[in-house]
């Protein structure tokens, strides 16, 4: 048997444990539930390394083949089959899915360590997976939208799993309602493929792409970026991602950072054939559109105090990088960074899900500080994710970054320029990240009589109270005293136990990402082209769609350079203001409320757009609904007309039975004697 | 000109007319129940009669065999018409057919 | 000869098809039913159709005439009905003009073939054929041709029998579906006064 057979395995595993676990999950329990569905991972992990293992035998042009399991709906001449399409692309997908998605799988049997619903929440992981792994292998549009309203539907379900706080159900509502208007986009695009090539799957559509005209490929090409947008969280649709961390963390990590945000950068990969038939609009769209949410979140990131939507709002700007590098035709600089994106970004997740973890469900940053000492390995895992998101060589961010800036440095410098903007407010607001949390003082005093825990209770009462004034006066220092987070002060954080090292399920999987994330960027070194290994691995699925850059390599070297000096400026900026604070921190209000875009949107809705809705509604009531119901008034009104005929009286009836054979009879002597 | 041409078969067909059609008129007008199917009676007489004549008419024994079935059909309507009747009738002894009108939802 | 039995025959039978429409009494009407029945027999015999002639007699007048006139006395509808009225209004206006149009439509139908109406021939066997009796010939049409309708008439009968018990049937519950029937004091069937007796109790707890 051959290697490249087990791909079935890869989605089939997840589903499996969501079925055991939909069957038994209770009966498993913890953390019996939690391993079933590791497990499945860890298996489908090795089922793609497999596949990987077996398309590396075949030659480059034999690496694209699709597996059919069964037909899934014949509609008149069309055939929609359910089977899976196994490119380079898709299995470098799987890959980094699977694998990722096993450790935060590892990870969350640590992390929902205690949860009532603990069976519950690895059902929905393991469907998560499997969706997620639908939409990577699914060989035609329709799948690949299986997959895609899968993952929706999960993200849902995940992101409001604490549904009983009104708040995070409400975030889930929020993101499944926008990324409806992504999927309005992305069914538009199946409809438009299916009435112009009269196929969906990916075969003939890459394959047909060239015979598309210009308009179709670019109402295609169009549709689909909107579907992209949704999914992959960009401006204008941006807004359910920062929400969406209301779930539990290692949600945020797989879910919200890893693997279906990228599922929009996917997607477009996926199709380059019908980008490239496009109108010439549509790729510096893409671009700026990328790198508009690039700067936006960036420049929101910085005033976050909440651990988890600094990283929510850099995921958002990490993502605009991908598009970014998919509007300058940079497909395997967006897979890249993508792939590297999903080691630091998951990593640096799933480190703030061990600090709140360990503070205790403690998000707030200002009311953190000085947690190295506590969570040793979790801080020094951490700051490997911070080195590489801030683009330090020669951790794996910087190569991926970097080569993004090279290619929208070749295309237009005003990309480039936006680009490496963002670059040192992402160094600088993860490096404040790092710094409020990891380093400093405490700002958080801990209350040793309620602890139960007996190496704790040993904290001295003297100690804690001393912790407890220097609270006030450094947070005093700290934060602005003018701003509406005053009252805040007065409320002391205190802790009922000491922060704690979380436990090796939770830290092993952070050990891990660490060692992708120094090394992830060996996949694709700059300068020599020997290098580009995953260049060289994906060219059968790009072919020459991929823009081929001509720049010196002084330009190259010159460019990493400065890449690399604006990091490390982010990082000393952040120093200088959050360790030394030789300055008071700059947060504005309106930086915080994220361009207050959330109100913006809440009040048009609320205002112009109600009214909107209301005009909307009444027509509907009154036109659509009033012709619906004349429709019926009118049968029931006509019907109670002839209800009048059924008088009840048997001899009525025999008369009508005696009238219908006169007639009858009058038209046979009329067709005799005529 | 009938009466010359001696008996001829049509007068047998007239006849039966005559006969269907004070039974289709009874059948209207009547209220009682057991005088309507009486009525019904006399229309399926009309009709065999209308058989055997033309069984006559066309030298085919068929037309004959037919009125055994139609004799047969009758009975058995006779049967579960009386039944139905007198169904209704022990509830409701003076009932007439007008008054199954009741039975209207 | 022929034409004076047609004669007789055809005034008895309008003559006892007006008594079935015309009398007050059913009972009348049923006794006028026979003088139809037998002038119809009569009219068969004049056509040779000796065997339906019997059959017509036995069956008819014998009975279901019969079955008429016990159901009549069974339930005591003997009363007369008062014709000079309908209830429903134009409907016996309606009535006599539907039935004119149907005694007049056929026959309008007869005369434009000239009094002389064909159709076609089946060749099931010749009925002036006087050496083959009609009996014979019915007989061996029915069970031949005609076998399988034959079966599924017995089936119909069977029907009609089991049928006909379940609806005469007297129901125990029969007294309490009738809302408006009042009780019967004369009653001395068991089952009425257990129904009343349910009715009471029902009132009682209601």
């Amino acid at each position: 048997m051959e290697l490249l057979d087990l791909v079935w395995l890869i989605p089939a595993l997840p589903l499996a444990g969501f079925l055991l676990l939909v069957l038994g999950g209770r009966l498993l329990g913890e953390p019996g539930a939690g391993w079933l569905a590791t497990a499945m991972m860890a298996g489908s992990f090795g089922a793609t390394v497999a596949v990987f293992v077996g398309l590396l035998d075949r030659p480059e042009e034999e690496r694209v083949f699709g597996q059919t399991l069964f037909e899934w709906m014949p509609i008149g001449g069309w055939d929609i089959d359910f089977g899976f399409y196994v490119d380079p692309l898709s299995v470098a997908m799987c890959l980094f899915i699977t694998g990722v998605g096993t450790l935060i799988h590892l990870y969350s049997v640590g992390y929902m360590h205690g949860d009532a619903d603990f069976s519950k929440f690895f059902l929905y992981l393991n469907l998560f997976a499997f969706s997620m792994l639908m939409l990577v292998l699914g060989d035609n549009l329709l799948l690949t939208f299986l997959g895609w309203e899968g993952v929706g539907a999960c993200s849902y379900f995940l992101i409001s799993f604490w549904f009983t706080d009104p708040e995070k159900a409400s975030a889930g509502k929020k993101a499944f309602v926008t990324n409806r208007i992504g999927d309005w986009g992305f069914m538009v695009a199946i409809f438009a493929c299916l009435a112009a090539l009269g196929s969906i799957s990916y075969d003939e559509i890459l394959s047909g792409a060239g015979s598309l005209s210009g308009t179709t490929a670019t109402l295609i090409a169009a549709c689909l970026f909107v579907g992209a947008i949704g999914k992959s969280a960009q401006f204008p649709l941006y807004v359910w991602l920062p929400d969406a961390m209301a779930g539990p963390t290692p949600v945020s990590a797989l879910i919200h950072a890893a693997t279906m945000v990228t599922s929009g950068v996917y997607l477009l990969t996926r199709v380059n054939p019908i980008i490239a038939e496009a109108d010439t609009w549509i790729q510096p769209t893409i671009a700026w559109v990328g790198a508009g949410t690039a700067l936006f979140a960036a420049t929101i990131a910085v005033s976050q105090k909440d651990i988890k939507k600094v990283l929510a709002y850099s995921t958002v700007s990490q993502l605009g990088y991908m598009f970014l590098a998919v509007g300058v035709g940079a497909y395997v600089p967006a897979v890249f960074h993508m792939i590297t994106h999903a080691f630091f970004k998951a990593l640096l997740f799933l480190g703030s899900g061990s600090v709140i973890h360990g503070m205790h469900e403690e998000q707030d940053m200002t009311r953190m500080g000085g947690l190295r000492k506590y969570m040793p390995i979790t801080a020094a895992t951490f700051i490997v994710g911070w080195l590489a998101i801030a683009g330090v060589p020669p951790f794996s961010g910087f190569f991926s970054k970097d080569e993004i800036l090279l290619y929208a440095w070749a295309e237009n410098p005003a990309l480039w320029a936006v680009g490496l903007v963002t670059a040192l407010l992402t160094a600088f607001y993860m490096s404040r990240q790092v710094f409020l949390v990891f380093f400093g003082e405490e700002r958080f005093t801990v209350d040793a009589d309620h602890d139960d825990h007996a190496e704790v209770a040993a904290v001295d009462e003297g100690d804690a109270d001393t912790a407890l004034d220097t609270e006030g006066s450094e947070a005093e220092a700290l934060e602005h005293p003018d701003t509406a987070d005053a009252p805040q002060h007065d409320d002391v954080h205190v802790l009922h136990a000491e922060p704690h090292e979380s436990p090796w399920t939770m830290t092993l999987p952070l050990v891990a990402l660490a060692g992708l994330a120094m090394v992830g960027g060996a996949i694709q070194l700059p300068f020599t082209s020997d290098l580009h290994f995953l260049e060289d691995w994906l060219h059968p699925v790009l072919g020459d769609n991929e823009a081929h850059i001509d720049v010196a390599t002084g330009t190259k070297v010159g460019l990493a350079v400065v890449a690399a000096l604006i990091a490390l400026t982010g990082i000393a900026i952040a120093w200088a203001i959050y360790v030394r604070k030789l300055r008071r921190p700059v947060e504005p209000a309106i930086l915080e409320e994220g361009w207050r875009y959330d109100r913006a949107i809440t009040s048009f809705m609320g205002g112009p757009g109600r009214a909107g809705f209301e005009a909307a509604s009444t027509f509907d009531r009154t036109v659509v609904d009033g012709a619906v119901n004349g429709v019926g008034a009118l049968v029931r009104r006509s019907g109670g007309g002839l209800r009048g005929l059924q008088s009840g009286f048997v001899r009525n009836y025999a008369l009508g039975i005696a009238g219908g054979a006169v007639l009858l009879l009058a038209y046979f002597l009329a067709q005799v004697t005529l | 000109m009938l009466l010359a041409a001696g008996v001829e078969p049509s007068w047998y067909l007239v006849l039966a007319s005559a006969l269907f059609a004070i039974g289709a008129t009874g059948l209207l007008v009547r209220r009682n129940p057991l005088v309507m199917f009486m009525c019904v009676e006399l229309m399926l007489n009309a009709v065999t009669l209308t058989f055997v004549t033309f069984s006559r008419m066309l030298d085919d024994i068929g037309g004959q065999a037919v009125v055994v079935f139609v004799l047969v059909v009758a009975a058995a309507e006779v049967v579960v018409g009386l039944g139905i009747i007198v169904a209704i009738m022990r509830r409701r002894p003076d009932a007439t057919a007008d008054d199954l009108a009741l039975l209207k939802g | 000869m022929e034409t004076f039995v047609f004669f007789v025959a055809a005034a008895i039978c309008l003559a006892g098809a007006l008594g079935v429409v015309l009398s007050k009494n059913p009972v009348h009407s049923a006794l006028s039913l026979v003088g139809t029945l037998f002038g119809v027999a009569v009219l068969f015999v004049a056509q040779n159709a000796n065997f339906l002639a019997a059959v017509q007699v036995i069956i008819y007048a014998g009975a279901i005439v019969v079955l008429f006139l016990f159901v009549i006395m069974l339930l005591g509808v003997d009363r007369a009905e008062n014709l000079s009225v309908d209830p429903l209004v134009g409907q016996r206006a309606a009535a006599i003009v539907a039935g004119v149009a149907i005694f007049a439509l056929p026959v309008a139908a007869l005369a434009t073939t000239g009094w002389d109406a064909t159709g076609a021939i089946a060749n099931l066997g010749s009925v002036s054929d006087s050496a083959v009796p009609d009996v014979e010939g019915i007989g061996r049409v029915l069970f031949t041709r005609y076998i399988f309708a034959l079966e599924i008439t017995s089936i119909l009968l069977a029907i009609a029998v089991v049928g006909a018990v379940m609806l005469a049937k007297k129901s125990p519950k029969a007294a309490d579906m009738i809302v408006d029937l009042p009780a019967r004091p004369t009653s001395t069937d068991a089952d009425a006064d257990a129904a009343s007796a349910d009715a009471t109790s029902e009132e009682g707890t209601a």
